[in-house]
């Protein structure tokens, strides 16, 4: 790629920084070159992202009516999974599973609470509290 | 207290871009392509047994800390990686080499790291990143893939390094001990570049090299029997991989071509490495052109052609065989 072929299009996902591309000049010297965005790049990243947050937006609902309790939800806004919540928090994909299950997750232990608000970064009164959308 | 002299660079990557950073603070000046031919750190791996946010694991660079590592056995330099049980000691330990003036490189989750824009807060726990300050309650850090230093408070900065997971970090710090004076350069670049080559020609495995790339090309096929939701989260996967994640460019192949130009000089013009580095420049073209359609085709609303894509795959595959194959030809 040359110099002046390197996209500058600003891609919103950038939040106004630059990354560093590596192009050739006239002389076949490749160096760095800041990049505002590519919207290549910016559509897979947008994908990725309307995914997880369409995950979270049906956890909430979910929630909502009572099939599942907020962990499940914050697992989503937290942009986490089944496999990567068990892997953070050491804990089975089963026992995880039991608690999403709202009456399992109402009577959940403090220290198995304790465990899930430290690996996400929140309080275990927020993680009891469903926060509005 | 700041570390003293440090200037910051940007760079494409964040591993490359840590070790050329601090070798060149610490008394060895090499640009990040050189850091990153030098480590062998060019491949192709796709994984499909190992999965990532529910994605296969598909790899442009070779498995994190291996620059690190291959760095330090090619150039005969000594790291000193220190780990710690608790945020408190990894933390006290960071203050104590910050009052000693020394430039520490860590190893952090991106997922914590405020400074990042949110949309591109991933879970990833292998995110490398220099500090050389502390101010107050925050760290002064100098985070290659930004084009500026960054601060980040104490409290969320012991969060990220301490993220748990798959190859958690584990408060992992990291410095040189011991640079040799009389590095010498010229013979590890022979080596590298052979290394880096007979890796693509010649793996035995279909999931790295230039095999992998064509076993991803197959799976491509593949995602026609799948749901179109899906299809288009594998392929957008892909992109990301090549370029969102910080490689440069083209899944880190434009800044292999940068050190190829730069090994041509050191080597008195060596005209094998000279044509071997455009090769791999039009190599990177190519990767993009295949993110194009890919891009394409996640927006459309039609059916997606899958055979394009895979073909166009295959015929990327090819160009870079040749690329390797010129690579062969050069013995220093």
């Amino acid at each position: 790629m040359d110099i002046q072929n390197v996209p500058q299009e600003d891609s919103s996902t950038y939040a106004k920084n630059k990354k560093a591309i590596y192009a050739s000049d006239e002389d076949g010297n490749v160096k760095v070159v800041g990049s505002t965005g590519w919207n290549v790049e910016e559509t897979a990243t947008k994908q990725a992202l309307e995914d997880l947050a369409d995950l979270a937006k049906e956890a909430h609902a979910e929630v909502v009516a009572g099939k599942r309790s907020n962990l499940y939800y914050y697992m989503y806004a937290l942009r986490m999974d089944l496999d990567l919540l068990a892997q953070v928090t050491g804990f089975f994909k089963w026992t995880i599973k039991r608690d999403f299950k709202p009456e399992v997750f109402a009577k959940i232990s403090d220290k198995r609470l304790d465990v899930y608000a430290d690996v996400m970064g929140k309080t275990k009164e927020t993680l009891k509290e469903l926060e509005e959308l | 207290m700041v570390v003293q002299d440090y200037k910051h660079s940007h760079a494409a990557h964040c591993e490359s871009g840590v070790m050329s950073s601090m070798l060149s603070y610490y008394g060895v000046k090499l640009s990040e392509p050189m850091v990153f031919g030098l480590s062998s750190a060019l491949t192709f791996a796709y994984l499909p047994f190992i999965k990532v946010g529910g994605m296969p694991m598909i790899g442009y660079r070779s498995m994190p800390k291996s620059i690190i590592k291959n760095l330090q056995k090619n150039l005969k330099i000594k790291m000193k990686l220190e780990r710690f049980s608790t945020k408190e000691k990894g933390e006290a330990r960071l203050d104590e080499l910050l009052s000693e003036n020394k430039l520490v490189g860590a190893q952090t989750s991106v997922y914590w790291l405020p400074y990042f824009p949110e949309e591109m807060r991933f879970h990833f726990n292998v995110h490398n990143l220099m500090v050389y300050g502390k101010e107050g309650n925050e760290y002064l850090i100098s985070d290659p893939v930004f084009e500026h230093p960054v601060r980040c408070d104490a409290k969320d900065f012991a969060k990220s390094r301490f993220a748990k997971g798959m190859m958690a970090p584990k408060g992992l710090l990291y410095y040189p001990v011991d640079i040799p004076k009389d590095i010498e350069i010229k013979p590890a670049i022979v080596k590298a570049i052979a290394k880096t080559a007979k890796g693509m020609l010649k793996t035995p495995v279909p999931i790295a090299g230039l095999k992998g790339i064509q076993s991803l090309a197959k799976a491509i096929l593949k995602l026609e029997k799948k749901d179109t939701k899906y299809a288009k989260l594998f392929l957008g996967h892909i992109i990301r991989m090549q370029e969102e994640i910080g490689t440069g460019g083209a899944g880190f192949r434009y800044m292999y071509a940068s050190f190829l130009k730069e090994a041509s000089t050191l080597f008195d013009n060596n005209e094998v490495l000279k044509e071997a580095s455009q090769m791999m420049l039009e190599v990177g073209d190519e990767w993009r052109e295949f993110a194009l359609l890919i891009a394409k085709a996640i927006r459309s609303k039609k059916e997606i052609d899958f055979k394009t894509i895979s073909d166009k795959l295959m015929s990327v595959a090819e160009s870079e065989k040749n690329t390797y194959l010129k690579m062969t030809e050069f013995n220093g």
